[in-house]
Formats: structure tokens, C-alpha cells, sequence
């Protein structure tokens, strides 16, 4: 479903990205940890190309990503993106920020995204929401209204990009669930993020990157309980509760 | 009073001319201020480049100089407008280039994640530009628009150098004959004062109505 393959990306003289391959079959459930400044963003942001690559090819669903215009944006419809700071529209209500992709970009009739936007933020526990302004939610509701503007496009892929992070902690769950559920049926997904009981339920690989580079993969059984790498090591030894 | 009274429909045709003036550059002016705005703003270094001359050249040139040569250059080349054609569009690229730089500002108070949010759920340039960066930029700069569109009200006199009979062309006249600055200017400065007024409260009311909730 998502193929890189030697992708590197440079900020100005700094080198972010190094030679980067990556396969992501469709179903699969991929979580990517590392320190912070490892270029787990950054690759994230290349798969829909909010960030251009340096070097590299990234195919989505066997075709290329396009450069630029329409046909980029079609693609980007493809891979839903889900961010740390949920970038909901502030002023549309949460039931149009769910409508807006689809009428604007699918060109789906209003009643018809209205009720697939509905029973959308019926899936994640929202409904309630629906004519509320973003700012009148909690950072929880807010990130879960963000999952069903991204699944309102009926994504091929879903790219998370530490959904959980800026929540207080009583809220990470309710958004971990709906991420569970969603793997559990079928999504392709990849996701940044340092809850490892998060991992340990829906991944199917775990990706440890560090100084933008994927230095080593496995199952989070594997990856959590024996890392073969003494940076991996390293890193959990200090994200992980003693 | 008399020099008032006494030229009631003359001093209402400058009023009536005046309001048609703001109006009309005002709507002109907004416009032009959007797409000057989106023009400094796109990835094309050309389009980012020929918006910050026109800004650059409009606002370092004063409005009077400007009227003058539109209408008395023009024709010159035998390009004739009406003269309140004439004024309606000076002004209003005048005006245009304040608007752009207060829209500007707008867009810059917009998240950059906003942008990315909705590129990211297939919006093209322009789509985003229209659902979801303009109708919060415009909403954050209604009160320095408000304040354009006063200055703009106040600048429509200007339009009597160039021979358009606006309310201080029409009490310039009324003074002529009846010859009474005092009375007939503060009239006519009242009158202004009612208009700037009424332009201050609407756009405090759009403020209100269309605020974000936060
Ligand atoms: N827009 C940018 N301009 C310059 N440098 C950047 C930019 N975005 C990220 N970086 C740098 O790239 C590196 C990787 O960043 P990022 O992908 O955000 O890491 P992570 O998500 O793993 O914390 C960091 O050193 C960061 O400072
Ligand atoms: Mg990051």
C-alpha cells in the first residue's frame, strides 16, 4: 500500500531523512517511535507530501505520489492525516468540518455527506458534537471529530502523527480506542507515537528511527521486551515506566 | 443656518454622491485587496512578486497625485472615463492596496496548520485559500478594514480636485455663493462624522456576529 524507497529529505544543510525504505502492506498497522528531532514528522509529512523529498520515491497504493496540483490533491485525499494540534477548521462547526472534504473535494451531494458525516462521529462517540465550534470541545472530542474528518474521505491510508500528545492524560484513551477499532477493521496504518500499550494492541510492526534513520523494526513484542539495538535500548529505557 | 437650509438638495446630491463613492470603491477596493492579498501569498515567486510592487507603488504615491494623473494623463493617450468612473477606480486600487496588507495580515493570524489540515484532506490551493484561510483571516481583520473603509470615506473628497461634485465639492460650492465656511463646512463635517459613524458600528456588529468562538 505505501512503498518508500531510499527517500532522503534535507532542512537547509540538515540532513533529516537518510535513505529511508519502507513497506507498508494494506491492513497493516506500523507504529513509529524514536527521540524527538529522529524525523518521525517528517516522514509522515513526506508520505502526503506536505514536505517535498530531497531523494527517494514514495508510491501510494502502487502509483507514484504526483508533484504538484489536482492530481496531488486527489492523492492526498487518499492518506488521511491526523495531527498532534487536530487543526480542526475553527470556524466551521464540527459536522462541517466532517462535510467539508467530501463536498468540496469528492463532490458528494450535502445530504449524503451530511448523514456519512453523522454516523462518522456516531463511530467515534461525538454526535452529540456535531453543531458544536471546535473551540467548545475537549482536546479528546476535538482529536476524535479530526479522525472523522480524516475517515470521511474513505482514506487508503492513515497517517497519525502523535494523535495522542498534546492530551491530557483521562482523554488518551477515548482516542486510542477508536484507533484501536479502526485497525481492528483493516486500515492501513501508520502512526507515531510513544504509547506502547497502544502498540502492543494494534501494531503489527513496530519502527524505531533515530537521527533519520529506520534503525530497527520488529514486532513490539520483540521490539518492547528484547530491542537489538543498544540506542533502542537506550531510548526505551527512558520512555518506559520503571 | 440659512446657508444650509438653503441648499438642502445641493449638499444631499454631494452626500448622495459621497455614499455612492465609499460604496462602490469599497466593494472595488476589498476585491482587489483579496487577490493582491492571495497574490503575495502563493508558491509563485512571479504572482508573490507583482503583488508586493502593486502594493509598494500604491501606497508610496500619494492619492491626490494619482487622481490627477489618471484623468488628465489618460486622455492624453485617448483613454477618457467619466469623472466619477475615474475617481471610482483610482480610489479604489488605492484602497486596494491598504485592504491587501490588512487581508494579509489576517492570513498570517491563521494557523499554519489550518492550511495544512486542509490540503491534507484534498483541497487544492484555491479551495483552501476559499473554505478555510479567507473566512478566518477576514473575520480577524473586520475592525482594520472598518478603518480603511473610514479613510477611504474621508479620501472620496479628494475626488474634487478632479471635478466629481461630492459633498465637499457641493459645499465648496454652496460657500461660493453664499460664503459662510464656518457653517457650511461644519455641516458638511458632520455629515462625514454621521458616515464614519455608521461605518464604525457596522463593522463593530460584524465583529461581533461573526467572531470565532474560542
Ligand atoms: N520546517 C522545518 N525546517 C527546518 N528544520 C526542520 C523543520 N521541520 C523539522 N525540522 C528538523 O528536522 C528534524 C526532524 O524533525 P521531526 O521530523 O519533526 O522529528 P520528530 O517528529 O521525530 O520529533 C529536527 O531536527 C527538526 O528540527
Ligand atoms: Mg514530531
Amino acid at each position: 500500500m505505501v512503498a518508500v524507497r531510499q527517500l532522503n529529505k534535507w532542512f537547509g544543510d540538515h540532513h533529516v531523512l537518510k535513505d529511508v525504505d519502507l513497506e507498508v502492506a494494506a491492513g497493516e498497522v506500523v507504529v513509529v517511535v524514536g527521540p524527538s528531532g529522529s524525523g518521525k514528522s517528517t516522514l509522515c509529512r513526506c508520505l502526503n507530501r506536505l514536505e517535498v523529498a530531497g531523494q527517494g520515491s514514495i508510491d501510494i497504493d502502487g502509483r507514484p505520489l504526483p508533484a504538484e496540483g489536482r492530481e496531488l490533491a486527489r492523492l492526498r485525499a487518499d492518506v488521511g492525516m491526523v495531527f498532534q494540534s487536530f487543526n480542526l477548521f475553527g470556524h466551521r462547526t464540527v459536522l462541517e468540518n466532517v462535510m467539508l472534504g467530501p463536498t468540496k473535494v469528492r463532490r458528494m451531494s450535502k445530504s449524503e455527506a451530511r448523514a456519512e458525516a453523522l454516523a462518522l462521529l456516531d463511530r467515534v462517540g461525538i454526535r452529540d458534537k456535531a453543531d458544536n465550534y471546535p473551540a467548545e470541545l475537549s482536546g479528546g472530542q476535538q482529536q476524535r471529530a479530526a479522525i472523522a474528518r480524516a475517515l470521511a474521505m474513505h482514506p487508503k491510508v492513515m497517517l497519525f502523527d502523535e494523535p495522542t500528545s498534546a492530551l491530557d492524560p483521562e482523554m488518551v484513551n477515548e482516542v486510542l480506542d477508536v484507533m484501536v477499532s479502526l485497525a481492528a477493521e483493516g486500515m492501513t496504518m501508520i502512526v507515531v507515537t510513544h504509547e506502547m500499550g497502544f502498540a502492543r494492541r494494534a501494531a503489527d510492526r513496530v519502527i524505531f528511527m533515530d537521527d533519520g534513520r529506520i534503525v530497527e523494526t520488529g514486532t513490539p513484542d520483540e521490539f518492547f521486551s528484547a530491542p537489538r539495538t543498544e540506542r533502542a535500548r537506550d531510548f526505551l529505557s527512558k520512555i518506559l515506566p520503571h | 443656518m440659512n446657508a444650509l437650509t438653503g441648499h438642502l438638495s445641493e449638499l444631499g446630491h454631494g452626500v448622495v454622491t459621497t455614499v455612492e463613492l465609499t460604496v462602490v470603491t469599497t466593494i472595488a477596493a476589498l476585491l482587489i485587496g483579496i487577490i493582491v492579498a492571495i497574490l503575495r501569498i502563493t508558491p509563485v515567486p512571479m504572482l508573490r512578486g507583482i503583488g508586493l510592487v502593486y502594493v509598494e507603488v500604491l501606497q508610496n504615491l500619494p492619492l491626490l497625485a494619482l487622481l490627477v494623473l489618471f484623468v488628465f494623463a489618460l486622455p492624453q493617450i485617448g483613454i477618457t472615463f467619466p469623472l466619477f468612473t475615474s475617481a471610482a477606480i483610482v480610489i479604489a486600487c488605492y484602497e486596494g492596496a491598504y485592504m491587501a496588507e490588512a487581508i494579509r495580515a489576517g492570513i498570517n493570524t491563521v494557523a499554519v496548520g489550518q492550511a495544512e489540515a486542509a490540503r491534507a484532506i484534498g483541497l487544492t490551493f484555491s479551495q483552501s485559500l476559499r473554505h478555510v484561510i479567507l473566512p478566518q483571516a477576514l473575520r480577524a481583520v473586520i475592525q482594520p478594514i472598518g478603518n480603511i473603509c473610514i479613510a477611504l470615506l474621508m479620501n472620496t473628497s479628494l475626488a474634487a480636485a478632479v471635478g466629481v461634485v461630492e459633498l465637499t465639492q457641493a459645499a465648496n460650492n454652496v460657500n461660493l455663493v453664499e460664503a459662510q465656511p464656518i457653517e457650511v463646512f461644519t455641516g458638511a463635517g458632520i455629515a462625514y462624522m454621521l458616515m464614519a459613524l455608521i461605518i464604525g458600528f457596522t463593522t463593530g456588529r460584524l465583529e461581533r456576529k461573526l467572531a470565532i468562538v474560542r
